[in-house]
């Protein structure tokens, strides 16, 4: 559309993209820069980059060289595992549009995971962590048993915030504190705050509280607060630290007035 | 309770699949959970406007009764009509069961849960969570079975892909070869009964409103070793999605739902920008053509209007665009009701729909066809289950938005205590028949190593580009018969050079390249069945549309396509459709509906005809499906209603009991 009026400054369109990966064959070998140069089209996205590469591996040089491997599904930035770093930030590579980056375009996995592979990471801490927190409501079964609790819209929006979190691991990557899975850290903290805040999940808020304090526990918040800039759902996660942190100190405060 | 060490394995984690998890592990059995990504990650999540149950809050008169008749004549008479009455029957406890899992559904000033319309039906019938509804009820499903993960009840194998069935002397399914997809190892993992859950096979089209996992692979693997696939003929093409490069964004049917217009300038030389373009100059055509319904006409019938303007031309400066107008409501309703998908379309277009009129165009979308399941989601191989968009039952020729949500669970929870069941009643293998095993794992082996070494200069991405794009252009909305005959012509031609391609990737550790190798093996196979489906059926139904047979055929295709799977190609056969409830009518969506009319059929209860707002007091007592832990009751299972082919899978079944 020649009408779409853009706050981008208007620019010739180049005639290649020029993209510099970080790969690595495996988790045992090093990793190296490779750079590759692809025909420019308009709306391309980085996935859209790494199709015509894999497609076609041959690095800039013009030497046949390994298809890079990444991860990628949905294409609509809503299950998050194309996440790497480009440009240095950690985002979703499919809603990474060309248009908008500065070239050369660097691509590098995410470096608070292990690297299989290129861009592959194992993220598989952060669902460990959803098992420690306990991220569930604890149902009395899957029978009938009618509707929910009543909620008002408001509280439903607050929840709704929380609940989209897609486990892509931006904010840990971004977290200053995060290094070694030594921190259950945002997302995890986030998804407490979920379910402590619902009706039937208050009932076990506790154990959940109990996930999220002692050793690597909420504690280990330097208050950076960079996690909530990086997060691409927007969700308030300096916020969920803040109100979680209350609930453990109370917690913690009424647990040894106990005995 | 004890498990008696029974195994049920699961593939696909999506809400079908999940849905299945949690039931099983519930009933206290062991559950093995097959995904080539992690579970949350799985296509589900890209559902956006909601899930379908008849709660009449909106004081409308609405009722399960009339949820399935909608279900029915928008799947055009397609759809075996016992168990879409009972998926109706359950929707209304599925949203509620949701509720209590936490799902943030829209809430009303009362705080009940809120409901919108969707396409093909008057009422609001449509819970929602903002515009991520599929995301909401997946994270659910994910969070109840990382509960049985933790106790130990439910294994996942995330990143492991399944190759095929492991099937014994008798056809009897005894568990699958997967592949881990990091190190490309290949297991045999026994299982007393599987259930496929892996969506749907958009990637044959190349681009479409899929993720990249929705290959249909497992399927037709499945498929190839003896499995009925049914109605595969039935591709819904989604009315409203963005194109790209990589891929076709869906732009929820919500946008319709809570009062976005399509429409395109009434001269299509009209270049103005379309904020400038007065009302009375502007063409709705959905709302001219159908006044009854507007916007809200099914998609197939949508689809089609959409592709018809482009066709001539008058598509958005002469493109294949038309407007999706949400620019009269206010961004305050925009953003609480559907600001996901509001953000999906300003970040990969670069517009805002709250000021600007989107730019959409139709694009594949879902498969009514699938599995060939009875009404407990047994496929016709002994202990193989089918559930959610792999299986065929439930959506007929179309299917309705916001019923793909309920029917997975529905499957799910169907083919769980089924599963169970015939578990439990199995005869194990003895200790010589590890040889099936070792037999299965080696011939997947000697594939993947036949691959690795093969050379050629054929290359497996531009096949599938060629497939994708020979598929789009001639078995979607608009179907020719010569043209169907070229494009076998083609998937043959294709499948012939897919012997000469080599794995461009030296580098097999977590390479992309043979996994896709065997994706696209299995898809060519699922094209054929899907092109010579749509050349055999000379009628228009539902999504299925040949300009040169224009009608609706009841008297020669009111019947169910089966393609069984041979060395020469798909072997096609018909079965009749289970009519017993809602007679046949026309579907004509320029008027309101007209009533329905039950079905005069022996021995079944006789509803009253005088109209569908009429609910028959035999349905409307309370849902009697999952009160017992263990199992379903299911009305169907009864034999008075189950089909001829059910009855050869109790034979199977049978076989294996003694």
């Amino acid at each position: 559309m020649s009408t779409k009026h853009s706050s981008k400054p208007s620019r010739v369109p180049p005639k290649t993209v020029e993209i510099h990966i970080r790969r690595r064959a495996n988790p045992d070998s090093p990793q190296y820069w490779e750079q590759f140069e692809i025909p420019y089209r308009p709306n391309l996205n980085i996935i859209s980059c790494l199709m015509e590469i894999q497609k076609n591996p041959v690095n800039k040089s013009g030497n046949k060289t390994t298809p890079p491997v990444w991860h990628m599904n949905c294409l609509e930035q809503v299950c998050g595992i194309c996440t790497m770093i480009i440009n240095g930030r950690a985002r979703q590579s499919c809603s990474a549009l060309v248009d908008n980056l500065e070239q050369p375009i660097k691509l590098e996995p995410m470096s608070k995971f292990q690297n299989i592979r290129d861009l592959i990471v194992d993220r598989s801490p952060m669902f460990d962590h959803l098992k420690k927190v306990h991220a569930w409501v604890e149902l009395d079964g899957t029978y009938n048993l009618g509707p929910g609790p009543r909620m008002s819209q408001q509280e439903v929006q607050e929840r709704y915030a929380y609940s989209r979190c897609m486990t892509c691991g931006c904010c840990l990557e971004a977290c200053p504190q995060y290094e070694g899975d030594n921190y259950i850290g945002p997302q995890a903290i986030a998804q407490v705050r979920l379910f402590n805040m619902h009706p039937s999940g208050k009932e076990t808020r506790e154990e959940r509280l109990e996930g999220i304090m002692g050793e690597n526990g909420i504690t280990n918040c330097g208050n950076a607060q960079n996690c909530v800039k990086a997060c691409p759902m927007g969700i308030p996660l300096t916020k969920a630290i803040y109100e979680e942190n209350r609930e453990t100190v109370l917690h913690g405060l009424l647990g040894w007035l106990k005995y | 309770m004890a498990s008696n060490g029974m195994k049920i394995a699961i593939v696909g984690g999506g809400l079908a699949g999940l849905a299945a998890a949690m039931k099983i592990a519930e009933g206290g059995h062991a559950v093995d959970l097959f995904s080539v990504v992690p579970v949350k990650r799985s296509h589900s999540v890209c559902a956006q406007g909601g899930i379908n149950g008849a709660v009449n809050t909106k004081g409308e008169g609405d009722s399960t009764w009339e949820h399935f008749d909608d279900t029915v004549y928008g799947g055009d008479f397609l759809a075996d009509q016992p168990p879409a009455k009972l998926m109706c029957e359950m929707a209304p406890s599925i949203i509620y069961l949701f509720d209590r899992m936490g799902v943030p559904f829209s809430r009303t000033s009362e705080g009940l849960l809120d409901f919108r319309r969707f396409g093909g039906t008057k009422h609001h019938r449509t819970a929602f969570a903002g515009a991520s509804t599929g995301q909401q009820l997946l994270y659910a499903l994910d969070e109840q079975v990382r509960r049985y993960e933790v106790t130990g009840k439910v294994r996942k194998f995330e990143h492991w892909e399944m190759l095929s069935l492991i099937l014994d002397d008798a056809q009897v399914c005894r568990g699958l070869i997967a592949m881990d997809l990091q190190t490309l190892e290949l297991k045999a993992f026994p299982a007393d009964a599987v259930i496929i859950a892996t969506g749907g096979p958009g990637l044959i089209f190349g681009k479409s409103t899929n993720s990249m996992v929705c290959t249909g692979s497992a399927v037709s693997a499945c498929y190839q070793q003896g499995a009925k696939y049914a109605n595969g003929e039935f591709i819904q093409v989604h009315p409203t999605s963005i194109p790209g490069e990589d891929k076709l964004r869906l732009m929820s049917e919500s946008a319709r739902g809570e009062g976005g217009r399509v429409w395109v300038p009434r001269n299509p030389n009209d270049t103005r920008p379309p904020s400038q373009i007065p009302e009375s100059e502007r063409y709705y055509f959905l709302e001219e053509q159908y006044p009854a319904y507007g916007n809200l006409v099914p998609r197939d019938i949508a689809t089609r209007a959409i592709f018809q303007i482009c066709i001539e031309g008058r598509g958005i400066n002469g493109e294949n665009q038309v407007y999706l107008d949400l620019t009269h409501i206010p961004a305050e309703t925009l953003d609480r009701k559907l600001g996901a998908i509001l953000e999906i379309y300003e970040m990969f277009v670069g517009d805002d729909p709250r000021h600007v009129p989107m730019r959409i165009f139709p694009g594949v979308h879902y498969s009514m066809g699938g599995l060939w399941v009875d009404y407990n989601q047994r496929t016709n191989i002994p202990g193989l289950l089918a559930a959610g968009e792999c299986d065929y039952s439930i959506h007929g020729a179309n299917r309705l938005g916001a019923n793909s949500l309920v029917s997975c669970v529905y499957g799910g929870f169907m083919a769980a205590p089924a599963a169970i069941e015939y578990a439990k009643n199995v005869e194990r293998n003895g200790a010589d028949s590890s040889k099936i095993y070792d037999q299965e794992l080696k011939l997947q082996q000697e594939i993947n190593e036949g691959l690795i070494k093969q050379s050629g200069n054929e290359n497996q991405y531009v096949l599938h580009q060629e497939m994708g794009k020979w598929m789009t252009d001639n078995v979607t909305v608009v179907r020719y018969n010569d043209k169907l005959k070229e494009t076998d012509n083609k998937l043959l031609e294709l499948m012939d050079r897919y012997k000469r391609i080599s794995i461009n990737d030296s580098n097999l550790w977590a390479t992309m390249a043979l996994p896709h190798a065997r994706h696209l093996a299995n898809m060519l196979e699922l094209a054929r069945v899907i092109t010579l489906g749509a050349l055999n059926r000379n009628e228009s139904r539902g999504a299925h549309y040949k300009p040169e047979f224009p009608n609706r055929d009841d008297e020669n295709f009111l019947k169910t396509t089966i393609a069984e799977y041979s060395g020469e190609g798909p072997v096609f056969s018909y079965e009749p459709v289970d009519i017993s409830l809602i007679k046949p009518r026309k579907r004509d969506y320029s008027k309101g509906k007209q009533a329905a009319a039950a079905a005069p059929k022996q021995g079944a209860p006789q509803f009253v005809s005088s109209g569908a707002e009429q609910k028959p007091a035999n349905l409307s007592g309370p849902i009697v499906w999952g009160q017992d832990k263990e199992k379903v009751n299911n009305p169907l299972s009864n034999d008075a209603t189950r089909r001829e082919q059910g009855k050869s899978i109790d034979e199977a079944g049978g076989k294996t009991n003694n």
